[in-house]
């Protein structure tokens, strides 16, 4: 079996739509729709031009999409595996386009999480197994993956508020980021303790927002507005679905689609410029950080140590402000790769990372569930 | 082959616990624990499945402490890896939650539920039982 190619698909439009707290009634579709015109907008291509319809969502699917936006693809897939949903539909989009099942594709995603209330974010039914427990929903499930680690690699709280400190001083240089105060470790660890060892500063914000993402061949992208963001490699691994079903809480499924994907790209974590790594809890970045070659594992938290992911640091990590401190609206990866988009492309203003030619973008589902990562290169790279 | 118009996995679990047992199922083509109980056996793929009863001692494997339901004190949450060598969520209780540490020794201990939720699994320290 053969394998996806190297390049042979790049991202040429990216947007958000509106990010934050949305006007009343306004629908997950409302945000989709608004983010597509602005990532249509962003490469120059027609809505009747998308012919191939990604879209995954906690409160709509693809076919409302495609009704709203009078569309009838040609290819269509609404893979739901949580907030890594959007790197796996990349990955998708791109078997379709080398298989020629379409040419345009738009990858959208929308929520109104934080008017319609956390509800609709998606714990899941009644389960016999957990639900009597009462764990304060997945951060529970994290706050003991976090708890595996500091018992087994003496990784402290001062670690994990290191991640949210970096998280916050990148938000404060992107004007689209919900957080515009600075953030101390102190903060951090005297704030509202939700599931020990995470303050709710520990946790990612719950805001209304969505995001698109045009999709289309290497040829076809060199005639588009702007520079393509060339898909260099992809990487997707499923692991479980319950936390009690992860075998290990310490190690994640990117140790999986990390490899795959850099692989498929015929680099090493050292090629990488920038790193955008889905943010719901501090401690995922640490996992990711170890688990994608960054870092030995169980040395994360002593990596991010001394502001060394946060601006002027050894490492860039989460330069949009993460899902900590820029936006994270139910499901955030999409969002996770428009950054890394960016960083590539060279459109990051006062964040922007020096000469970004490799950017990685990792995305992450459910209780560490789902792990996708992705591999974007400029043109240098092809 | 309509098994599951008879019984349901969940069903035969909820009954033991309404009985104080804590149940589980072993795979018997390849002897390996199964937990939560299903109809088909993970990896394996077979129906060949067992049920069998814990001893009920297990070793915190993973912990968390919940703060937040109003004017609830903060309750525990923890992963147990029980001696028959499988893994589930439950709930460490007679101890100060913050108190419960990875690598305790626990016990079951069947909490009675109430109208809307049956009979379920929590654990008590169990020092010095090995």
């Amino acid at each position: 079996m053969s394998s996806l190619k190297r390049g042979s698909v790049a991202v040429v439009g990216v947007a958000e739509s509106d990010l934050g707290q949305m006007a009343p009634h306004t629908t997950p579709l409302d945000l989709m729709a608004q983010a597509t015109r602005r990532a249509l907008d962003d490469c120059g291509l027609k809505l009747s031009d998308v012919d191939g319809l990604f879209a995954a969502a906690t409160q709509h699917s693809t076919t409302p999409l495609a009704e709203y936006l009078g569309l009838k693809p040609k290819y269509f897939d609404g893979t739901q595996i949580g907030g890594a949903s959007f790197m796996a539909l990349l990955a998708h989009a791109q078997c379709a386009l080398e298989a020629g099942l379409c040419e345009v594709a738009l990858i959208a995603y929308g929520s109104t999480q934080r008017s319609a209330g956390r509800v609709v974010g998606g714990t899941g039914d009644y389960n016999p197994y957990e639900s009597p427990y009462k764990a304060a929903g997945r951060i529970s499930a994290y706050a003991m993956a976090a708890s595996r680690h500091m018992h087994q690699y003496g990784t402290t709280r001062e670690h994990l508020a290191e991640v949210a400190v970096a998280a916050r001083k990148w938000a404060l240089m992107n004007p689209m980021a919900w957080e515009k105060e600075p953030l101390t470790i102190e903060q951090v660890l005297n704030a509202r303790m939700v599931s020990y060892p995470f303050t709710v500063r520990d946790c990612c914000l719950m805001l209304d927002g969505g995001g698109a993402m045009i999709v289309t061949s290497a040829a076809r992208a060199k005639s588009l507005r702007k520079k393509p963001a060339y898909v260099l490699g992809t990487g997707e691994a499923l692991s479980h679905a319950t936390i009690s079903n992860m075998p290990d809480l310490t190690v994640t499924a990117a140790a999986e689609s990390g490899p795959k994907a850099f692989n498929m790209a015929g680099i090493k974590p050292a090629d990488v410029d920038m790193l955008s790594l889905y943010d719901a809890f501090t401690i995922t970045p640490i996992l990711f950080l170890e688990d994608l070659g960054f870092c030995p594992k169980g040395e994360g938290g002593r990596f991010v140590s001394d502001g060394a992911i946060a601006p002027g640091g050894k490492l860039a990590v989460n330069t949009s402000g993460g899902g900590l401190s820029y936006c994270h609206p139910g499901m955030y990866g999409l969002l996770v790769m428009i950054e890394a988009v960016r960083q590539v492309r060279g459109e990051c203003g006062q964040r922007q990372v020096k000469d970004c030619e490799i950017a990685l973008a990792h995305g992450n589902g459910g209780v560490l569930s789902s792990e996708c990562t992705v591999l974007f290169g400029a043109p240098s790279t092809v | 082959m309509d098994e599951l118009k008879q019984q349901s996995p969940t069903g035969i679990y909820l009954e033991h616990c309404r009985n104080g047992e804590l149940a589980y199922q072993v795979c018997l083509d390849d002897n390996t624990p199964v937990f939560y109980p299903r109809a088909v056996a993970p990896k394996t793929g077979s129906t060949n499945l067992e049920w069998r009863i814990s001893k009920g001692l297990g070793t915190v494997y993973a912990t968390t402490v919940v703060y937040g339901a109003k004017g609830q004190p903060p309750h525990n949450v923890a992963l147990i890896d029980v001696d028959e060598g499988y893994r589930m969520m439950s709930r460490v209780e007679d101890i100060d939650p913050m108190q419960v540490k990875i690598g305790m020794r626990v016990k079951v201990r069947f909490h009675p539920g109430d109208e809307k939720q049956p009979p379920y699994p929590v654990f008590v320290p169990a020092e010095g039982t090995k």
